[in-house]
């Protein structure tokens, strides 16, 4: 077997020095009710070649994104990935090492943790960020737990334009902890005011930038309201790329960000693994969940880093902690990292703005279709349309003439809403005409 | 001008062991500076095409002003990452003993599949005709981990080990609530002192206090001070199998009987199926629910800190409590359950994140699972407790092995062998950097005095055991020998030295702000 090096001579040399006649005599202390001498339903080894050949032909099952006109997005974006990212993420030593826990040895994984920190602050607009959390959702949820913790209070104000998956996530995590959370109904047109909402008990208002219906807003008043009553303003942002084009969640007045990083170096990969962003006023660093690398110097004086703060967490103050996370997203925040330097200020600015650009040119030519109404004015590169027919079939119908339109908000809501007619469309830099125009003529046959 | 500063600031300070040179390089050791203190401002990555024409809808949010990024060239950006790669110590370089993390080698197979464009290019909401070789594999992959722990349910979406533990105790909490037909009042969940901190972590996340089982004198539950904590208020419990000592836990039948008697459920941790993969099915043991980690067991990279993945198995009496979405196979194909709405019977407690789960690990794993087959895996818990043992067997009469008789697929040592030596657990580990180790876990489990947890796992060549063996054998006689100050000194040949970790504490500089580089820089 080619990953196991022991031969059966070594092993037949070992089981002498160890001082018993078979390997079975190691697991004496394994009951004979617990032993499992019956036959899997499995099947034995394969070659590589073998593998390679059965999972090429599921991989081949799948119409993907690259294959034919896409246009999804709703909380994963296909962006294109610069070919030295993934070979720099392949590097043997950055993707089979751990958690750097021995830092003199791991300064490489240490000072790009820092270095994703850095970035991830500075295109929030926040004073520091962590290491990284699985992803968006766990990333919001997470932040919903440290807004009781700070502020000491139950309620959370969840806002309808969080995408569904976040807001389910907060209430899963918050509902065996006492922590009451108010989902708002899908904030379809983009003018939901909360601010009647916001009460002495409110810990923290969650509201997403841009809305899962694509609307961009300026949430100053909201964050004036929030700092006002003492809530946390929590600002999700579920397309990392936005943050090059708009006003940053920090500039706006948000007091947490939570991110998903999958635009930014990560394939979509049928939706994981992918990078949560946490980012925070500095005043909260101690309530934050996760890793954190820090600056320091070694004994000969030397600046390196080290992990940090980590009295904050489950291997240190066990059911203390602020979080029961561990292994988080290295390797993508890694990825995220490396892509983000490629682009550096201009390229990570003129992305975002190609993006929009795409976005509002796909917008100008739906307009025209009869059938399909564009809704958020101002929007990234993302926006909810209104079909004359429901979304599902829609999408459904136009799968099957190779054009993947779009998510249908019964994807995200569940079918039989008012939401059923409407649709999320994305655009990307890797948006042609070409596809828009093949999305355009398909959309027009199937709603006349 | 903060990328022309001396990047070897402090490498010529008195006492360092290090040859001072121009810009602090050592050979093939290279210094490398932060990506911003070589921003170019001018300088870019990538070509993008101009725009055309169109109209802005950012609704006066447009970004004003600069974001702070640093700007730098591709050969630049390739030559900093690879330089810092070569920083990291990795299992690709050698033996990683970091006991119950499982530092088996990462076959580059499951890196290939996972590129495949069929898995890397697909959206996770596309409509389900498009992607049933996506659920075909997730479907594979569920299938492959119940059939080998023996459970009839999974779910499929938590993102590593501890969101596994999640996933199990709040399953749990929705049993006992849907029993109970209301929150339950069930408060604790019994945890032994032995358990990973991610245990009691979770049991605080989901709403429990936690209640500490002692060890008995062989390092297994203690089954008489288990049986003792159980009341109307016990939850369930968590025991970690094979435990944080190495050691299989002989009683797991029995402390199963007995929850489920006192109206608990067992949660196992599945961090060490490693030992007994195919050998031992959980489920025989009478457990309800555990996660695996796939990137201990099925070989899906560390990443520096992951991503992992963390499906969780359950028992006929937790599966209907199991968070959105699944897989299903009807007439049709494959399909997801997203709603609680459309779950028919099943009563979810919620949703643990976004979309479906850690699909590209699950890729891995399965190319791991289809090359090892039925017969490897079984094989793979033969090697990795034959080569635990066999260290044992070449260190027990010069270190302290914690416990007598057989390990599992890990060796426990305590440090009564460095008693008055000057040398601590964590100087030994340091020594051993110098000596081109990753050191074992150190001080986990708490059970034990200066704990030192070494886990070779199968993927290590006799060969390597034996050179292992050699350097700790080497170590412990200079230790004997009063060579202390050299173990205190250690590390002296590493990238960086000892850190300290104390100022790092105590005035945090968690990021790069363009101030600090200034200041420092004028020293």
């Amino acid at each position: 077997m080619r990953y196991l090096p022991l031969t059966d001579a070594d092993r037949s040399s070992m089981l002498n020095r160890i001082g018993v006649s078979s390997v079975d005599d190691l697991f004496v202390d394994v009951p004979a009710a617990a032993r499992f001498d019956g036959t899997f339903d499995l099947p034995d080894h394969m070659a590589e070649f073998a593998v390679e050949g059965h999972m090429s032909k599921m991989a081949g099952r799948n119409t993907t994104t690259a294959d034919v006109p896409s246009f999804l997005g709703a909380g994963a974006y296909r962006h294109h990935i610069p070919a030295s990212v993934d070979h720099l993420t392949q590097r043997g030593e950055f993707l089979t090492s751990y958690t750097p826990y021995q830092p003199e040895i791991s300064q490489g994984t240490l000072q790009a943790l820092f270095e994703f920190q850095s970035m991830v602050a500075l295109i929030t607009g926040m004073d520091v960020a962590n290491a990284s959390m699985y992803d968006g959702a766990t990333s919001c949820a997470e932040a919903v737990l440290m807004a009781r913790r700070v502020t000491r209070r139950n309620r959370a104000l969840v806002s309808g334009s969080v995408h569904p998956h976040y807001s389910a996530a907060s209430e899963t995590q918050a509902k065996y902890v006492d922590i009451k959370i108010d989902i708002c109904d899908p904030d379809l047109d983009g003018t939901e005011d909360l601010t009647d909402q916001i009460d002495d008990e409110t810990a923290c208002v969650v509201v997403q930038n841009p809305g899962v219906f694509g609307h961009v807003r300026d949430l100053s008043p909201l964050a004036a309201v929030c700092q006002e009553k003492g809530a946390l303003l929590i600002v999700v942002v579920t397309e990392a790329v936005s943050l090059g084009a708009m006003q940053s969640p920090g500039e706006m007045g948000a007091d947490v960000v939570v991110a998903e990083g999958q635009s930014i170096g990560n394939p979509q990969g049928f939706g994981g693994p992918y990078v949560g962003l946490f980012a925070a006023r500095e005043k909260y660093v101690r309530q934050m969940p996760g890793r954190l690398c820090g600056e320091t110097t070694d004994v000969d004086g030397k600046r390196g880093w080290v992990l940090t703060l980590s009295t904050r967490e489950q291997h240190i103050r066990r059911e203390k902690a602020t979080s029961n996370i561990c292994t988080n997203a290295g390797l993508c925040a890694l990825a995220f990292t490396i892509h983000l330097s490629l682009l550096g200020e201009n390229g990570f600015r003129d992305l975002a703005m190609l993006n929009h650009a795409r976005a509002s040119q796909l917008a100008d030519r739906l307009a025209d279709v009869d059938g399909v109404e564009v809704l958020p004015e101002a929007f990234f590169n993302e926006f909810a349309v209104r079909l004359s027919k429901p979304a599902g079939e829609v999408v459904d119908r136009l799968a099957a003439r190779d054009v993947l339109a779009g998510v249908p908000a019964s994807r995200l809501y569940g079918a039989g809403t008012e939401l059923d007619n409407i649709l999320l469309i994305a655009a990307s830099e890797l948006t042609t005409f070409e596809d828009m125009d093949a999305l355009v003529a398909a959309l027009s046959e199937e709603l006349s | 001008m903060s990328h022309s500063r001396d990047l070897s600031r402090g490498a010529a300070a008195v006492g360092s062991a290090t040859t001072d040179t121009v810009h602090g390089h050592q050979g093939l050791l290279l210094e490398e500076p932060l990506l911003f203190e070589i921003d170019n401002p001018g300088a870019i990555g990538v070509d993008l095409p101009d725009p055309g024409d169109f109209t802005p809808r950012l609704g006066g949010v447009a970004r004003q002003g600069e974001i702070g990024l640093p700007s730098v060239s591709e050969p630049e950006v390739v030559r900093h990452f690879t330089r810092l790669s070569q920083k990291n110590y990795a299992i690709d370089m050698g033996t990683y003993p970091l006991g119950s993390c499982t530092m088996k080698h990462n076959p580059r197979l499951n890196e290939k599949m996972v590129r495949l464009p069929g898995f890397a290019n697909a959206h996770p909401m596309q409509p389900d005709s498009t992607v049933q070789g996506a659920f075909e594999l997730i479907d594979g992959v569920a299938h492959w981990l119940k059939e080998l722990t023996g459970m009839p349910a999974i779910a499929m979406s938590p993102a590593a080990g501890a969101h596994g533990e999640l996933c199990g105790v709040m399953a749990i909490r929705a049993a006992l609530d849907d029993r109970e037909g209301g929150p339950t009042t069930r408060r604790r969940i019994l945890v032994p002192d032995s358990a990973h901190g991610t245990n009691p972590a979770t049991a605080a996340v989901c709403g429990f206090s936690v209640d500490a089982i002692p060890s008995d004198a062989r390092g297994r539950v203690d089954v008489k001070a288990f049986a003792d904590k159980l009341d109307d208020d016990v939850a369930g419990i968590m025991i970690t199998n094979p435990n944080t000592c190495g050691l299989f836990e002989p009683d797991m039948i029995e402390i199963a009987e007995l929850i489920h008697d006192a109206g608990g459920y067992f949660y196992c941790d599945g961090a060490n199926f490693n030992a007994i993969v195919g050998r031992v099915r959980p489920g025989d043991l009478g457990i309800d629910c555990m996660h695996i980690n796939l990137h201990k067991t099925f070989s899906t990279p560390h990443g520096g800190g992951g991503p992992g993945a963390g499906p969780v198995v359950l028992s006929d009496a937790l599966a209907p409590f199991a968070p959105v979405p699944w897989v299903v196979h009807g007439e049709d194909g494959f399909s997801l359950v997203e709603h609680a709405d459309d779950a028919g019977d099943a009563k979810p407690f919620g949703r643990l994140k976004g979309f479906h789960g850690q699909m590209g690990m699950f890729v891995r794993a399965y190319a791991y699972m289809l090359s090892h087959g039925r017969d490897g895996l079984r094989q793979v818990a033969n090697d990795a407790v034959l080569n635990a043992n066999y260290v044992v067997s070449c260190l027990s009469d010069v270190m302290t092995p914690a416990f007598d008789g057989p390990c599992m697929h890990e060796c426990l040592f305590d440090d009564r062998f460095l008693k008055d030596t000057g040398v601590s657990t964590l100087d030994f580990a340091k020594a051993m950097l110098d000596e081109g180790y990753h050191p074992m876990t150190m001080y986990f489990p708490l059970v034990v005095h200066g704990a030192m947890l070494i886990e070779p796992t199968e993927t290590e060549s006799k060969r390597g055991l034996d050179e292992f063996i050699a350097v700790m054998r080497a170590l412990v006689d200079r230790a004997r020998a009063g060579d202390s100050d050299a173990f205190v000194a250690a590390p002296t040949m590493t990238p960086r030295r000892r850190l300290d970790e104390t100022a790092a504490a105590r005035q945090p500089i968690l990021r790069w702000s363009p101030e600090v580089p200034t200041a420092e820089a004028a020293e």
